[in-house]
């Protein structure tokens, strides 16, 4: 599939957003100091909204985007929609509550809020888990993947801001972040492995019906130049160099994250640094989930 | 309120859920035992669909160095099998009208919809937002978007010519079907187990396009007739002649010749 950068961005921007949100909400950062507070805010919902955002930059027609939210019942694309404004909305009261009353608002609502935020994340990752025709996303490893990076980096985020603002990180969320890095990326590890292996066995004797001559194969194409679906379907530079940049999202995303990590968990800079090599690895890892995965139509080519 | 609202306003409700399944099933029967590949119908339908249902199919530089259009119906063609026995046949492909159309589920807004009544998938193209996930959803590559537009293109089954009284009878079926020279493509009703394209389908075993995917395509697909093989039938000359038990004065000659050693 073709990598569009609006939907790696908004994929990987909105996830880290989302993951970020999540933990503010159950209360991981101190949010006493006004300032403190508003620039959190402003960071979580930056985040989360600009990845939204983006996701309406590829369509024909941005301005009819409003229409998404309508097929919640059937679509996951509409219900990722309608779930993403729920939890934004949510978040902005949520923060609002904070400054007006200074005080943390009820553990129900917050609770809710995080259910929210995670279903969110889910609905996004079945857009891609329940299409059929891409063998590689119709996995149930493939939402887990998306939920565990949104948590992985949101907590590392946490850490980062708890260097910045001045809050001591225990070393218990120090490891739980270490912990839950390592598994986000090893759950990555196990779907490279999987994710393709399961789902319908489509092959072009299966899709021309003509398996029972012998083996098929295309003789002429049905046009001149590269249509539409060669276009959006038929992406293959990733898959000739996947196991390099593999390496290179698990260099940025896990190793590198990983040892600045545990070696300078109070130290803005390096954490921050950390933070940005495992957004950097987030994104070829995105890149590479759709410019790895084939499409069944690509048979008839 | 333009048509494909009035279409919209009947299944409110319903959204894009997939309606009940209809007793009407409209599609298509190919015959890939009598297509030529001539594109005829390609053309037709490009030439018919530019000034029907919807935007026009853009066609932009086309006798450029980068053409780029959209086309609802295009002929693939594959071979099968190898050396002597190997076969070409050409493949016409369009939209399926599937009764488990994964198209019509994954749309966000509404816009892609089987109709009730008959079967037909169709995209209302004013409420489409052209985020292509229909496109990803099908399998067969039934739907291009189309580049000047922004909105996803299909086969329509020429709704606005099966049902337009303003037609002549003969016209009332698909642009494809009408133009096909070698009539290797049929229109009718596929959920009626009496009616000529399903008995076409019952006789010559027509099948499914990858039923694994579990679409459950309306249109069928008539298998090319098989050949004889190769080796049933002499293909030189020589080897015809040496086959031939020779007759009157050559058996003579042939027996004189044997017995000379």
């Amino acid at each position: 599939m073709r990598p569009a950068w609006s939907i790696i961005f908004f994929t990987s921007s909105s996830g880290l957003g989302l993951g970020l949100a999540a933990w503010v909400v159950l209360g991981f950062l101190e949010l006493g100091n006004p300032v403190h507070l508003l620039g959190i805010a402003g960071f979580t919902l930056v985040l989360t909204g600009a990845g939204l955002l983006s996701s309406t930059l590829h369509l024909g027609h941005p301005e009819r985007a409003w229409r998404a939210l309508s097929q919640w019942r059937s679509s996951w694309l509409s219900r990722e929609g309608v779930l993403a404004v729920l939890a934004m909305a949510g978040l902005a009261l949520w923060f609002g509550y904070i400054y007006v009353y200074g005080a943390w608002p009820p553990m129900w609502a917050s609770l809710i809020l995080v259910a929210l935020i995670a279903a969110t994340v889910y609905a996004t990752s079945m857009i891609y888990a329940s299409l059929k025709t891409v063998a590689r996303w119709h996995h149930p490893l493939t939402p887990l993947c998306y939920l565990m990076f949104a948590a992985a980096g949101g907590l590392l985020a946490v850490v980062w801001l708890m260097a910045v603002i001045g809050q001591r990180a225990d070393a218990a969320i120090v490891q739980a972040t270490l912990v839950l890095m390592a598994s986000a990326w090893g759950v990555k590890i196990a779907w490279w492995r999987v994710a393709g292996t399961t789902g319908a066995p489509s092959t072009i004797e299966t899709a021309t019906g003509l398996g029972g001559f012998g083996e098929v194969r295309s003789l002429m194409p049905p046009h001149t130049s590269e249509n539409y679906l060669q276009h959006e379907m038929g992406f293959k530079i990733a898959r000739k160099h996947a196991t390099k940049l593999r390496a290179f999202a698990l260099g940025l995303g896990a190793i590198v994250p990983l040892v600045l990590l545990a070696l300078a968990p109070l130290s803005p800079v390096l954490v921050g640094v950390a933070l940005l090599s495992h957004v950097a690895g987030v994104f070829v890892e995105r890149w590479l989930f759709f410019a790895e995965a084939k499409h069944v139509v690509t048979l008839y080519y | 309120m333009d048509e494909g609202d009035k279409e919209q306003e009947r299944r409110i409700g319903t959204m894009t859920s997939l309606p009940e399944a209809s007793a009407i099933k409209l599609g298509l029967v190919i015959d890939l035992d009598i297509c030529v590949g001539c594109q005829a119908c390609v053309v037709n339908c490009k030439e018919w669909n530019t000034s029907g249902y919807g935007a026009p199919l853009s066609d932009e530089n086309a006798y450029g160095a980068d053409p780029s259009g959209a086309w609802l119906n295009r002929v693939h063609a594959f071979e099968a099998g190898h050396g002597e026995n190997a076969k070409t046949v050409h493949f016409p492909k369009s939209c399926l009208h599937c009764e488990d159309a994964p198209c019509v589920t994954v749309c966000p807004t509404g816009a892609s919809f089987k109709r009730a009544e008959d079967g037909i998938v169709l995209v209302n193209e004013d409420w489409c937002i052209g985020c292509g996930l229909c496109a990803w959803s099908c399998p067969y590559g039934a739907r291009e978007m189309d580049p000047a537009e922004g909105v996803m293109k299909k086969c329509t089954l020429c709704v606005d010519r099966i049902y337009n009284d303003n037609l002549p009878e003969e016209d009332q079926v698909p642009a494809c079907v009408r133009t096909c020279p070698t009539n290797a493509r049929h229109f009718g009703d596929l959920g009626d187990p009496e009616s000529e394209v399903s008995l076409l389908v019952a006789a010559r075993n027509g099948f499914d396009l990858m039923p694994e995917q579990g679409t459950k395509p309306v249109n069928k697909y008539l298998p090319p007739r098989p050949r004889r093989k190769h080796e049933d039938t002499p293909t030189s000359l020589l080897a015809m002649a040496e086959a031939e038990t020779p007759k009157g004065f050559w058996k003579w000659v042939d027996t004189t010749l044997e017995n000379l050693g």
